[in-house]
């Protein structure tokens, strides 16, 4: 029995009309009787963009869940439709940069079988709601916020008066002491909890995002009962929508808002906007069985008793030193005893970070149906993850894993870098990302073990698509007198404790970029402390050591 | 390249599939840069209104004025993003 | 005029200019500056009033008075400016606004069912390309919704409760 959503009737015949639809208003503009700029804002709530080469397409992934049979379907995308493989976003979502409009209705015909789409990934509306990757098996978490996740989706899904927002809309929520979701870059965002009482609610916060002005989000309210939580968020909604910037494309965001109004005044009329909605409060309510049914559909698999597994596992750790060090980067602990979260990294130096094969994306599938209960989940650094894996089960699978090109040993380490498509692809990008990466990964490859732990961030413009401001190292590619160049920030951090990063010097030459990174990565790891994270010797060193480090004598 | 004279061509992206085209005149479109309809500076404008004539649909979307020079048989944009268009990705991805 | 049951008909309602006499008799609309400045002109006349609303007058200074309007019309001055979405679902909602709600200025065929849902009654459009495109059929196009909205008051989680297990199987 699969432990995520699974399509009623309902959602079927929605999904299926909007393919229909979709299909006629393609139809109508390869026709002529659409023009592109009335067309554009529809293809967009498809998840259809125009590229630099060719249109692209970005399918949802639920709070980054899959199940193998959603895996193959997007495996028969890159194949059928695409040049063989797809890219894994920040957001969780899936990427295609070959896409023909003509194909379209019926790539979104053949995704709407397995229960994928790309509505609402583009646009001024909700995107993907995304949350922890380790949902549900993590040690830490209060409850599973997939649940959650999937109510607001289905709440915000082509939402009659939220579907013209003054700017995109993106929700993330966390429900575990380490936040793994990112929660404070998102517009609205949302901590679960429990109060004294014992009762489940949520700690409501808005207003954070990156690109241009990088804000944290600020708490609107620290408890809004799980009950009023859909009412509560419609009001955030309500007054963002009449009150959100619309005359300047770079000022629309409610991070803005929240920022010209200033929290109270926004808290204010989201207070007033709540308290007399009335009818419609009801109306939204989420009583306990409503909230029970969902959660049954995301009810975790029938563990086996794995206790005595730990046994075999320790002997092949002991057996194989290679087997070992991927043990000791890519799982993280399980709630359940006996069992693993494997992470399976698409960062093999040298290749576009997040990019997989439709073959890899098969062979995946496969391994989720064998080892980890048909399940497979899409985390924000641009990997995947098997939730379900017993331990007894890991040696095998890192030997299928190896076969297929995805057992590099580097989760969470600097060869492990978030990178946007960039110039290569990206009709927003100022510079190319994706060489820097490359380049950076083969070279930190050889010294990541000693560097240990190290987030590296790179973004082709000021979008922020690869959320460089929050890396412990950031890069933004920028263009300067038609030539490309790279700030790099230090010291930003996209856990519980969020920071933005600093400036380290001005703008470097592609080809000075690995350098200077290893400059500052030494200057790291000569000042830190035992057991100190890169973000920790920066919150106690401050910028100035780096600064110096950047600096080159010329 | 210096000293080489700078042309005016049209750009855009063809609607059907998005690949990227380039106005040759008429109403032709073609995805060889080497083919595209090279103007003076001063007859851009025109070039671009020729570009834009034409029922609905257009075969292109957003035409766009670019500039570029002429290196032999080569067409060489200006920026690195147009070449970047006229050539595809600087990085080799996965296939199969 | 389009109307939410796909019929087209002339338009009743005539607007009023700022400087004009206040028309007895006739269907008239005004505009909101006008309304504003002049408020206690309109309650001896007969006739059926309306009223003009911008997008961007906060619900303060819209909704106490909306009741004593027979319609009140929405501007959308790009589609893309989705502000008269939360203006109708005020008005219908909060301020129980009863009479004919009108969306005006770009009303584009794939966002009539938005507007419908939101509370609107009628539209302005360019009845040529509206009958050419076979604009009634957007409002037949679907009956399947997650939200509550004006139109429809449950939301489909809680309909669908019935149908669905309480406990794993």
């Amino acid at each position: 029995m699969l432990a995520l959503y699974r399509y009623d009737e309902f959602d079927r015949k929605f999904l299926e009309g909007r393919v229909a639809q979709y299909r006629d208003q393609v139809r109508r503009r390869l026709a002529g009787q659409l023009s592109e700029d009335e067309f554009r804002s529809l293809r967009l709530m498809n998840g259809l963009y125009l590229q630099l080469h060719a249109y692209m397409l970005r399918i949802s992934i639920p709070y980054g869940t899959l199940s193998s049979a959603k895996l193959r379907g997007l495996a028969e995308v890159a194949r059928r439709w695409d040049q063989g493989y797809g890219h894994f976003t920040t957001r969780q979502n899936i990427q295609f940069n070959w896409i023909r409009l003509e194909d379209t209705p019926d790539i979104l015909a053949h995704l709407a079988t397995v229960e994928l789409h790309g509505i609402q990934t583009s646009g001024n509306s909700f995107r993907n709601i995304t949350t922890d990757p380790f949902a549900g098996v993590a040690s830490d978490e209060i409850e599973d916020p997939r649940p959650y996740c999937e109510i607001v989706r289905q709440w915000a899904a082509l939402h009659p008066e939220f579907s013209f927002l003054p700017r995109k809309f993106k929700i993330a929520i966390s429900a575990a002491g380490e936040d793994r979701a990112a929660v404070m870059i998102h517009d609205l965002g949302l901590y679960l909890r429990r109060n004294d009482q014992g009762e489940i609610g949520f700690t409501v916060a808005v207003g954070g995002g990156l690109g241009r002005t990088p804000i944290l989000a600020q708490t609107v309210r620290d408890f809004v009962p799980r009950r009023d939580v859909l009412a509560y968020i419609t009001a955030c909604l309500r007054v963002y929508n009449q009150y959100g910037r619309r005359d300047n494309l770079f000022k629309s965001r409610i991070k803005i808002l929240v920022q010209s109004l200033g929290i109270e005044k926004y808290r204010q009329e989201v207070e007033t906007e709540f308290a007399a909605m009335g009818d419609e409060r009801e109306a939204l309510a989420l009583p306990d069985e409503a909230v029970a049914a969902m959660q049954a559909q995301f009810a975790p698999p029938a563990y086996a008793d794995a206790a005595g597994d730990k046994a075999a596992l320790l002997a092949a750790i002991a057996a194989e030193p290679e087997f070992a060090r991927w043990v000791e980067r890519n799982i993280r602990p399980h709630k359940q005893p006996g069992y693993s979260i494997v992470v399976i990294s698409l960062k093999p130096p040298g290749r576009p970070t997040g990019d997989c094969s439709a073959t890899q994306m098969n062979a995946i599938a496969d391994l989720a149906d064998a080892v980890s209960a048909g399940e497979i989940r899409v985390t924000h650094d641009q990997n995947l993850v098997l939730p379900y894996v017993r331990q007894g089960a890991l040696y095998d699978l890192w030997l299928r894993l190896g076969a297929a090109g995805l057992a590099t040993p580097n989760i969470g380490l600097a060869s492990d870098i978030i990178c946007c498509p960039g110039l290569d692809y990206c009709s927003l990008a100022a510079a190319r990302s994706i060489p820097i990466a490359q380049a950076l990964a083969m070279h930190l490859a050889k010294r990541e073990a000693e560097i240990g732990p190290l987030q590296i961030k790179i973004s082709g413009c000021i979008n922020a698509c690869g959320h460089h401001h929050v890396g412990h190292i950031g890069i933004l590619g920028l263009e300067k007198n038609g030539a490309e160049s790279y700030q790099i920030t230090v010291g930003g951090s996209d856990n519980a404790q969020a920071a933005l990063g600093g400036i380290v010097g001005p703008a470097v030459a592609a080809h000075e970029v690995t350098a200077t990174v290893d400059r500052l990565i030494d200057a790291y790891l000569r000042l830190r402390h035992e057991g100190e994270q890169f973000p920790d010797t920066y919150r106690r060193v401050g910028l100035a050591p780096f600064k110096e480090a950047h600096f080159v004598a010329r | 390249m210096l000293g080489h004279p700078v042309f005016k061509l049209v750009t855009g992206n063809r609607l059907r599939d998005g690949k990227v085209v380039y106005f040759a005149g008429g109403s032709t479109w073609t995805p060889t840069i080497a083919e595209a309809r090279l103007v003076e500076d001063g007859d851009g404008a025109a070039l671009l209104a020729e570009a834009q004539a034409g029922p609905p649909p257009h075969p292109a979307i957003a035409p766009t004025l670019i500039e570029a020079t002429r290196d032999g048989n080569r067409v060489v944009p200006m920026t690195l993003r147009e070449r970047i268009r006229a050539c595809g990705p600087t990085i080799s991805h996965y296939g199969g | 005029m389009l109307d939410r049951d796909g019929s087209f008909r002339p338009d009743a309602w005539r607007h009023l200019a700022d400087d004009e006499a206040p028309a007895a008799g006739e269907a008239v609309t005004v505009s909101f500056k006008r309304w504003q400045a002049e408020p206690e002109r309109w309650s001896d006349r007969t006739g059926p009033l309306g009223l003009r609303l911008p997008n961007d007058v906060p619900p303060a200074a819209f909704g106490p008075a909306a009741t004593r309007f027979a319609l009140i019309a929405l501007n959308f001055p790009r589609f893309i400016d989705g502000r008269a979405y939360s203006q109708a679902r005020l008005l219908r909602g909060r301020f129980g606004f009863k009479g004919e709600l009108r969306a005006a200025g770009n009303v584009l065929r794939d966002q009539l069912l938005f507007m419908v849902r939101c509370g609107f009654d009628s539209f302005e459009v360019d009845a040529d390309r509206a009958r050419a495109e076979d604009w009634p059929q957007a409002f037949r196009e679907f009956e399947q919704f997650y939200q509550p909205a004006a139109d429809r008051g449950e939301p489909i989680l809680r309909q669908r409760l019935r149908s669905w297990p309480t406990a794993a199987e």
